[in-house]
C-alpha cells in the first residue's frame, strides 16, 4: 500500500520556485490499478519517482507497506526498486548493449540468485509478454512496441507488487499501445497494484480508479476541476 | 555469485566498446612494455658484465703508481714482496703497442713485458708450450708467448711453438701460445705477445715500472695482502696519493653497486611511464562514467545497489589494466626474442651486443603493477558513478 501525507517537491530554477508537487496526499491500495492523468509539466513523472524510490520528497511523509521510506539507507531503497517495484518508462530504458534475455535478466541479477532460478524466471516473463523467439536480440533490432514489451518483462522478472508505468503507451502506435494495456490488465487481475501515468484520456479510462494532477496538486477526476485541466 | 556476474559484465562492457577499451589499454601496454624493455636490456647487460667479471679471479690485486713520479719501482723490489704477509705471487707490467713480423706478414699488437707467475695471477691459460720462466727473465732469453690473434694474423695457424717473429729488429722464438679467451667488455683477449720483462725494458727503452700485480694465498686473505702492499708502497713513496692498490674483488663491488643503481634507476624511469599510462586509464574510465550516466541510472532504478556498481566499474578497469599488461608482455617478448636478434651488428658497433633478460621477477611485478593501477585509478570513477541518484543519472542525456 502507498500512503503520501503532505508531498512536496520543488525546484529552483533561477529565481523562479517551481512547484512540480504541491502538498500531495495519495493513497493506492493494494491491487488497485490507478490512473493519474494530467498536462505536460504537470508533475507526473515527479510524483512517480518519488513513489519509485527514485527520488526524494523535499516535505512529507511517504509510507510503503507501512514502512516510512525517508528513513531508509540508499542500499534498503535499492532493495526496494529491485523486489518491491517493477517500472515501466515512456522511453523503454533498455541497456541497448545487452540483449533482451539480459536486460530482463538484469534485476535477478542483482537480487543473487542463481543462475538456473534466473533463466526460468527471465524465460516465463519473455513468455508472458510473447516474446520468447526474440530473446536474442538487441533494442535496436526490435520494434518499439516489442521494446517496451522487454521493459515491461524485466519490471515483472522480479514478481513485484507494484507495477509503475509512466506513459508507457506515449512512444507507441495504437495498436501496440493497445497491447501494452493488454498487458497491464493481465497483471492487474494476478494481483498486481497498478499506478499508470498518461496525458492521455482515454487510456485513463482503463483505470479502477482515475486522478488528476495539475500544477503539482492532485485532485480525483470526479471533484469539480479547474476549467484549465478539463480543457488541457 | 554476484562477482561472477560482475566479471561477465565487465568484459562484455569491454567487447562491447573495442576501440574505446583499446585506447585505455595502450597506456599500460606501453608502460608495461617500456618497463620490461628497459629493465631487461639493463639486467641482460649485467649478466654479460658479470660472466666477463667472473672469469677473473677475485683474488687479483693491483696495484699503479699515480701522478708525480717520487719514487721508482725496480723488478727486485716486487719480486722482494712475494710471500711477505699474506702476498703470495707478484709480476710487474710494461706494455706497448709495436708491430710483429713473421716472413712477410706483419701485425700490430700489444706487448707485454713482465715475469713468471704474471699468467697465474692473470688466470691466463696457456694452450700449447710454456709460460715466462725465472731464467728467461734473468737472461733475457729471447722467447715470446703470443695469443691465438697474433698467431692467426702473423702464420695463418695456431701450431707456432719454434717459429721465430721479429720485434722492433730483434729475433724472438715462440715458446707458448695462449688458450683463447674471446672479448671481454668488447675488448679481444687473444691480441697480446707477452716477452720477458728484462728485455721488454730494453726494448720499449722505458725502465719505469708503473703497475704491477698481485694475488693473495688465498681468497679470505686479499684485504689483509692488500694492507701489506700498501704498507710497502708508502713507505717508498711517501705519500698514499701517489698509488693505488686495488683488488679485483673491490672492483666487483664498485661495479654491482653501478649496476644495481642502474637497475634501479631505469626502474624509476620506467614506472614513470606506468603511472602516465594508469592516469589514461582513469581518463578513459571518468569519460566512460559520464557517457554511462543514463545507464547507471537505469542500472540502480532496477535495483542495482552502490557496491553493484563499484564493483562494475573497478572489475572493468582491473581487467583493462591486466590484458594491458598481458599484451605488453607479449610485445616484450616479441621485442626480446625477434627484434633484439634482428637488429644488425652494424649499429651496435665493434663487439657491440645487446641482450635483454625477462625475468619472473620482471615479469609478476609489471602484472601486479598493471592490478594496482587499475585498482588505484579505478576506484575513483567508479566510487563517482555509484554516487549518482538514480533520478538524476536517469535524466541525463
Ligand atoms: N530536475 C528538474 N529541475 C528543474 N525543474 C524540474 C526538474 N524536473 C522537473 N522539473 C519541473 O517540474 C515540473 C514537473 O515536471 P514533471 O517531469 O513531473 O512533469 P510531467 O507531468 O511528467 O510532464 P510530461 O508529461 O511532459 O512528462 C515541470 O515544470 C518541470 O519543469
Ligand atoms: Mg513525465
Amino acid at each position: 500500500m502507498i500512503e503520501l501525507k503532505q508531498i512536496s517537491k520543488r525546484y529552483q530554477m533561477g529565481g523562479d520556485i517551481i512547484h512540480a508537487l504541491d502538498h500531495v496526499d495519495l493513497t493506492v491500495q493494494d491491487r488497485e490499478f490507478v490512473a493519474i492523468i494530467g498536462p505536460s509539466g504537470s508533475g507526473k513523472s515527479t510524483l512517480m519517482n518519488i513513489v519509485g524510490c527514485l527520488d526524494y520528497a523535499d516535505e512529507g511523509e511517504y509510507f510503503l507497506d507501512g514502512e516510512d521510506v525517508s528513513e531508509l539507507s540508499s542500499r534498503e531503497l535499492a532493495r526496494i526498486r529491485n523486489k518491491k517495484i517493477g517500472f515501466v518508462f515512456q522511453q523503454f530504458n533498455l541497456l541497448g548493449k545487452l540483449t533482451a534475455y539480459e536486460n530482463v535478466e538484469l534485476p535477478l541479477i542483482y537480487q543473487g540468485i542463481s543462475m538456473s532460478e534466473r533463466r526460468e524466471l527471465t524465460e516465463q516473463a519473455l513468455e508472458r509478454v510473447g516474446l520468447k523467439d526474440r530473446m536474442k536480440h538487441k533494442p535496436k533490432e526490435l520494434s518499439g512496441g516489442q521494446q517496451q514489451r522487454v521493459a515491461i518483462a524485466r519490471a515483472l522478472s522480479t514478481r513485484p507488487t507494484l507495477i509503475l508505468a509512466d506513459e508507457p503507451t506515449g512512444n507507441l502506435d495504437s495498436k501496440s499501445g493497445y497491447d501494452i494495456m493488454q498487458m497491464l490488465h493481465e497483471l492487474h487481475q494476478q494481483g498486481n497494484s497498478i499506478m499508470l501515468i498518461t496525458h492521455d484520456e482515454k487510456v485513463s479510462m482503463e483505470a479502477q480508479r482515475r486522478l488528476a494532477i495539475y500544477d503539482g496538486k492532485v485532485f480525483p477526476v470526479e471533484a469539480d476541476l479547474p476549467e484549465e485541466v478539463l480543457n488541457a | 555469485m554476484k562477482i561472477i556476474q560482475a566479471f561477465k559484465m565487465a568484459f562484455k562492457a569491454i567487447a562491447s566498446n573495442k576501440m574505446r577499451s583499446f585506447l585505455t589499454m595502450l597506456g599500460i601496454i606501453i608502460g608495461v612494455l617500456s618497463f620490461t624493455v628497459m629493465v631487461g636490456i639493463v639486467q641482460g647487460s649485467t649478466q654479460t658484465l658479470t660472466d666477463s667479471m667472473s672469469n677473473l679471479d677475485p683474488n687479483m690485486i693491483t696495484t699503479r703508481m699515480m701522478g708525480r713520479r717520487t719514487a721508482t719501482l725496480t723488478m727486485e723490489e716486487i719480486e722482494d714482496l712475494r710471500g711477505k704477509g699474506s702476498v703470495n705471487l707478484t709480476a710487474p707490467l710494461i706494455s706497448t703497442t709495436l708491430t710483429a713480423k713473421a716472413g712477410v706478414n706483419t701485425h700490430s699488437t700489444t706487448v707485454e713485458g713482465t715475469t713468471d707467475g704474471y699468467d697465474q695471477i692473470r688466470g691466463l691459460e696457456i694452450a700449447e708450450g710454456r709460460f715466462l720462466t725465472e731464467s728467461d727473465v734473468q737472461n733475457r732469453t729471447s722467447v715470446a708467448i703470443v695469443g691465438v690473434t697474433v698467431a692467426d694474423e702473423l702464420f695463418g695457424q695456431r701450431d707456432v711453438i719454434g717459429e721465430t717473429i721479429n720485434i722492433d729488429g730483434r729475433k724472438y722464438q715462440i715458446v707458448g701460445i695462449f688458450a683463447e679467451k674471446g672479448s671481454s667488455m668488447g675488448v679481444s683477449q687473444d691480441d697480446h705477445i707477452v716477452i720477458p720483462f728484462t728485455l721488454a725494458q730494453r726494448t720499449f727503452r722505458n725502465t719505469n715500472i708503473s703497475q704491477f700485480y698481485a694475488n693473495a694465498t688465498t681468497e679470505n686473505d686479499v684485504a689483509a695482502a692488500v694492507e701489506t702492499i700498501e704498507a710497502f708502497m708508502l713507505e717508498k713513496t711517501g705519500n698514499e696519493d701517489h698509488f693505488n692498490v686495488q683488488s679485483q674483488e673491490a672492483t666487483l663491488e664498485t661495479m654491482n653497486t653501478m649496476v644495481s643503481t642502474m637497475t634501479l634507476l631505469t626502474g624509476f624511469i620506467a614506472s614513470i611511464s606506468l603511472l602516465v599510462g594508469g592516469i589514461g586509464i582513469m581518463n578513459i574510465m571518468l569519460v566512460s562514467v559520464s557517457e554511462r550516466t543514463r545507464e547507471i541510472g537505469i542500472r540502480k532504478a532496477i535495483g542495482a545497489q552502490r557496491l553493484d556498481i563499484m564493483l562494475q566499474f573497478i572489475i572493468e578497469a582491473v581487467v583493462l589494466s591486466l590484458m594491458g599488461g598481458l599484451i605488453g608482455l607479449g610485445l616484450s617478448a616479441v621485442v626480446r626474442y625477434v627484434v633484439i636478434p634482428n637488429i644488425p651488428a652494424s649499429l651496435m658497433g665493434e663487439n657491440g651486443s645487446l641482450t635483454m633478460v625477462i625475468s619472473g621477477s620482471v615479469l609478476t611485478m609489471s602484472l601486479m603493477f598493471s592490478v594496482v593501477i587499475g585498482v588505484i585509478f579505478g576506484t575513483y570513477p567508479a566510487l563517482k558513478a555509484s554516487k549518482l541518484l538514480p533520478i538524476e543519472a536517469l535524466r541525463y542525456e
